[in-house]
């Protein structure tokens, strides 16, 4: 056996070891299922007389092929190659499609909330229209509020943030930026697509049942998400709600094992794992984060499931009394769901925000045609907010009614958690010293992400300390800190990514000029809606509340409250700039070719967009970090991966980058 | 730099991006935030225990403000500064150890004061023995509104068994069986002496409730199936609102109760006027 320059094996003829080829092995004789060419061997399939197909399991060196594997055909069928796909590209790309269309979907309701705390109490007549079934003469109904900030919360971070950043960004770029021709388990791939969807139908379907959608929050906190009669969204909506999710978390977590096993496994030769970029770092540690954390969410939701249909008291005590009558719960604690709920909730706000600070750093660095500043400190602080981030979930719950002591050790965590948090920031900052900054949109967008990542995380300084948390909790202040620090800091790393990889994923560029006005209008569209709502919160105003008028404290926020939302439709519409720029780039931007960034990763040595297999012929050997950005004496300003450190030594001598024995 | 769309000059959006930066964030941020100081801000203080919290925030707000202008002037600076003008190349500059660490270990000694400086206040308000002349008040919360109850003559609460909760005639599903219910007096509004430490036992019939009262810097959950007591002192006579903090059904918006401080005097004659919720209607 002699390796191939492709990472592929041959045998002693030099003929392709490759699935489908017929082969011989001392006396076995089979057709070639699987090739493993890290391991040197390979599993036939072979066809005994009287014992069916049996697999077997040979060392590649001891293989001599009889007849080459047929030629992988170029056509597949449509559904295969864009429905039911097993190509990552394809899937990632499904996923981003599929997530901006709940993202228009989430961003809708987000209107319909500023609608109704904007001007509580009118009457709206296209809305109504629009809406039948969530007003009541023209007025907006308080069930159906509610439904809509739960199914916001709900969609805008399960269904847009995670599964963009996570399934689209995740699976496009780890394959091609680890150098490997696809997932480690492409048809698992396909699977968490195709769980998305049914996920995403039942979720959608429950508007239309009774009582309406689930109207207890994104956090779904019993006893009044496991009583149906303590609620109209407690009702069937709620179980929807639980199915959704339940059958969403299979999806990210057949997901995350891939993502981690690719790019455990199938790193392409020299990519060791302190040359992975680190878009690649910030997706690996958010795998590693979703499979810890998703299955206890999991478990929650059945439980819950149960406590509804099953009778059972996992979150209700006894004595509960709602509509009336006492129900015959007994022996549960409510608090119980709430340790678990942000045992996931929590990590999955660093889901959220690791794979976009990963993203915004290789973009400066592209942009910024300069190293991304303190690599090794990145690719710590990044692992280091993975790990701490299963140690502060009850910084959620320091007014739930747990022990007030243990509230001390959640502080100190949290409050240790800023500290990587600081670092990646300065590392920014040092990033752009000395830089010679491209102004492309993208690159707005990652100078924008790093503003509103600084502004919502000094917020959460606040929150991280009980005493202030008292006050602060639950009210608007909370509902700034997070829509600048993870919703619009993740929000910004998309649209970073999409300007920045929208010509690899299709070949051509988006426009520009829109692109700029639409970072414009939007950094200060999320300025002004979510930086008053701190005073909001400052004068006490609370989260979920269906109006503002009843209370005596809050009777002054009025002229704030319209602000915001006239604000947030200014945001909104800003959108709609993308929406067009998108389409219509899609089919008629300018062409783009394999590498106009200048950018240094693996992705860019491919065509764009990347063929099936993503590298037409040979892996790309890496032979150096990703950020060789200016590199003094190098003929280019950038240097790709895959340029050997020194020019290739003698010949015949292997294209390594070892060093030479002294 | 294959094919990639022409950029705009450079220097101009640099300028450009970094006023946006400096204007819109540093100067609108802190410009609104001075703005906001008279119009939308915490209420004034009205607890004993508020004084030290609202202290705890304003530090809090001047360290994160300096880290706040501090950060986005670099930022803005940066952009302006090294946006690509003229010929050359970036600086080949990717690691500066004692930089690194000096801006890992600066903001870890910051956060450890505050951790410190919160964990002593959280000590204070929270984890303290209430004084033994505490006036003690249950307050329950249900599906919408507050009720609250005080012990009565013989110093101690009934029992309450949520079977006998009756909308009109028995709302705190008083037991009657049991002595020391029957002298229990039941208040749709909540009653505190000015000056006098109070201990309030939270309750919940049904779902979460929260227990915020804005100036006392009071918040806690109502948790059904657990009695969790929290203790602090008004300071000021007067009427206050209870918001509901935590969400608890379509009617959260309006689960408004009352809070009336008074002085001593005035709170034991209203005490004084006061019949037991299970004594019959005269």
């Amino acid at each position: 056996m002699v390796e191939g320059r492709e990472h592929g094996l041959r045998d002693a003829q030099g003929r392709r070891i490759a699935p489908g080829a017929k082969v011989r092995s001392g006396e076995l004789q089979g057709t070639v299922a699987r090739v493993e060419p890290a391991y040197g061997v390979l599993t036939i399939v072979t066809e005994a007389a009287r014992a069916g197909k049996t697999e077997r399991m040979v060392r590649a060196s001891t293989v001599e092929v009889l007849e080459e594997a047929p030629p992988r055909p170029h056509h597949e069928p449509f559904i295969r190659r864009y429905i039911f796909s097993l190509d990552h590209k394809v899937i990632g790309i499904q996923y981003l499609f599929t997530s901006l269309l709940m993202a228009l979907v989430g961003g809708v309701l987000a209107m319909l909330i500023r609608l109704q705390l904007g001007w509580p109490g009118v009457r709206w007549g296209l809305a109504a229209a629009l809406f039948p079934g969530g007003f009541a003469g023209g007025q907006m109904k308080p069930d159906f509020y509610l439904a809509v900030v739960t199914m916001h919360g709900t969609i805008m971070i399960f269904f847009v943030l995670t599964t963009v950043l996570s399934g689209g960004f995740g699976n496009f770029l780890i394959p091609l930026q680890i150098g490997a021709r696809d997932m480690a388990f492409p048809w698992m791939n396909m699977m968490s697509y195709w769980l998305l969807v049914p996920a995403i139908v039942v979720l959608m379907a429950s508007f239309f049942v009774t009582g309406g959608a689930a109207g207890g929050g994104w956090t779904s906190y019993p006893p009044l998400s496991a009583i149906p009669a303590a609620a109209p969204g407690s009702g069937l909506g709620q179980t929807l709600w639980l199915i959704a999710l339940a059958i969403l978390i299979v999806a990210l977590l057949f997901g995350s094992l891939n993502y981690i096993t690719t790019i455990l496994q199938l790193r392409t030769r020299g990519m060791s794992l302190m040359r992975l970029p680190l878009t690649i770092w910030g997706l690996f540690v958010t795998a590693v984060l979703m499979l810890l954390s998703f299955p206890v969410l999991f478990a929650a939701a059945i439980m819950l499931l149960f406590d509804r249909l099953g009778g059972t008291s996992f979150f209700v005590p006894a004595g509960v009394y709602v509509g009336g009558e006492v129900l015959s719960h007994a022996g549960g604690n409510p608090l119980l769901w709430q340790h678990l709920f942000w045992f996931l909730g929590h990590p999955e706000v660093y889901v959220l925000i690791l794979p976009g600070m990963g993203m915004v750093s290789d973009i400066m660095a592209t942009h910024g045609r300069k190293p991304v500043f303190g690599y090794r400190f990145m690719v710590g602080s990044i692992v280091a907010i993975g790990v701490l981030s299963f140690l502060v979930w009850a910084h959620h719950m320091y007014t739930s009614g747990m022990n007030p002591l243990v509230a001390m050790a959640f502080m100190t965590t949290t409050l240790a958690i800023a500290v990587p948090s600081a670092v990646k920031t300065f590392n920014w900052l040092a990033t752009l010293w000395g830089a010679r900054i491209r102004f492309t949109t993208a690159m707005l967008y990652a100078i924008g992400f790093v503003s509103l990542f600084v502004t919502g995380g000094l917020t959460g300084v606040f929150l991280a300390q009980p005493p202030v948390d008292i006050y602060m909790h639950d009210t608007f202040f909370v509902v700034a800190h997070f829509h600048f620090v993870m919703a619009s800091a993740a929000l910004f790393a998309v649209f970073a990514g999409i300007y920045h990889w929208f010509p690899k994923m299709f070949g051509r560029f988006m426009n520009e000029r829109l692109g700029k006005l639409h970072f414009w209008l939007t950094f200060i569209g999320i300025y002004a809606t979510f930086f008053p709502m701190h005073f909001a919160g400052f004068a006490g105003m609370m989260r979920r509340i269906y109006s503002t008028q009843v209370y005596g404290f809050l009777q002054g926020l009025a002229p704030l409250n319209v602000f915001i939302s006239v604000a947030a439709f200014g945001l909104g519409l800003a959108q709609l700039l993308f929406v067009y720029n998108f389409l219509y780039s899609l089919r008629r931007g300018p062409v783009a070719d394999r590498n106009p960034w200048g950018a240094t990763t693996l992705e860019w040595e491919t065509s764009s967009p990347p063929p099936h297999g993503n590298f037409p012929d040979e892996l790309p050997v890496v032979h150096r970090w990703a950020y060789d950005y200016s590199l003094p004496g190098a003929p280019d300003d950038f240097v790709p991966q895959t340029v050997p450190l020194r020019p290739a030594p003698v010949a015949g001598g292997q294209d390594d980058d070892r060093e030479p024995p002294r | 730099m294959a094919n990639a769309p022409q950029q705009s000059d450079a220097r101009g959006t640099g300028l450009a991006v970094a006023l946006l930066i400096f204007g819109l964030v540093v100067v609108g941020g802190v410009g609104t935030t001075l703005y906001a100081t008279g119009r939308w801000w915490l209420p004034p203080v009205a607890s004993a225990h508020g004084a030290a919290i609202d202290r705890l925030f304003y530090s809090t707000l001047v360290v994160t403000g300096v880290v706040f202008i501090g950060v986005h002037v670099l930022l803005a600076l940066f952009v302006w500064r090294f946006a690509a003008r003229g010929p050359g190349r970036a600086i080949y500059f990717h690691d500066h150890r004692r930089l690194e660490l000096t801006y890992t270990i600066i903001p870890a000694v910051a956060l450890a004061i505050m951790v410190a400086a919160s964990g002593v206040v959280w000590a204070r308000v929270r984890l303290g023995a209430p004084p033994a002349d505490a006036l003690i008040v249950d307050v329950r919360g249900e599906q919408f509104a507050w009720l609250a109850r005080y012990p009565g003559p013989d110093g101690r609460f009934g029992r309450v068994d949520p079977r006998r909760i009756d909308a009109r005639t028995n709302p705190m599903g008083l037991d009657p069986d049991d002595p020391a219910a029957r002298d229990d007096v039941v208040s749709r509004t909540l009653h505190l002496v000015a000056g006098r430490p109070v201990r309030v036992q939270l309750r919940s019939t049904g779902v979460l409730h929260s227990f915020f009262i804005p100036e006392f810097r009071v918040k806690q959950d109502t948790v059904p199936g657990m009695t969790l007591e929290i203790w602090f002192t008004p300071t000021r006579e007067g009427q206050f609102e209870i918001a509901c903090a935590e969400l608890c059904g379509i009617g959260h918006y309006a689960m408004r109760g009352q809070v009336v401080v008074h002085s001593p005097a005035a709170f034991e004659a209203w005490l004084a006027q006061q019949r037991p919720a299970l004594s019959p209607a005269p």
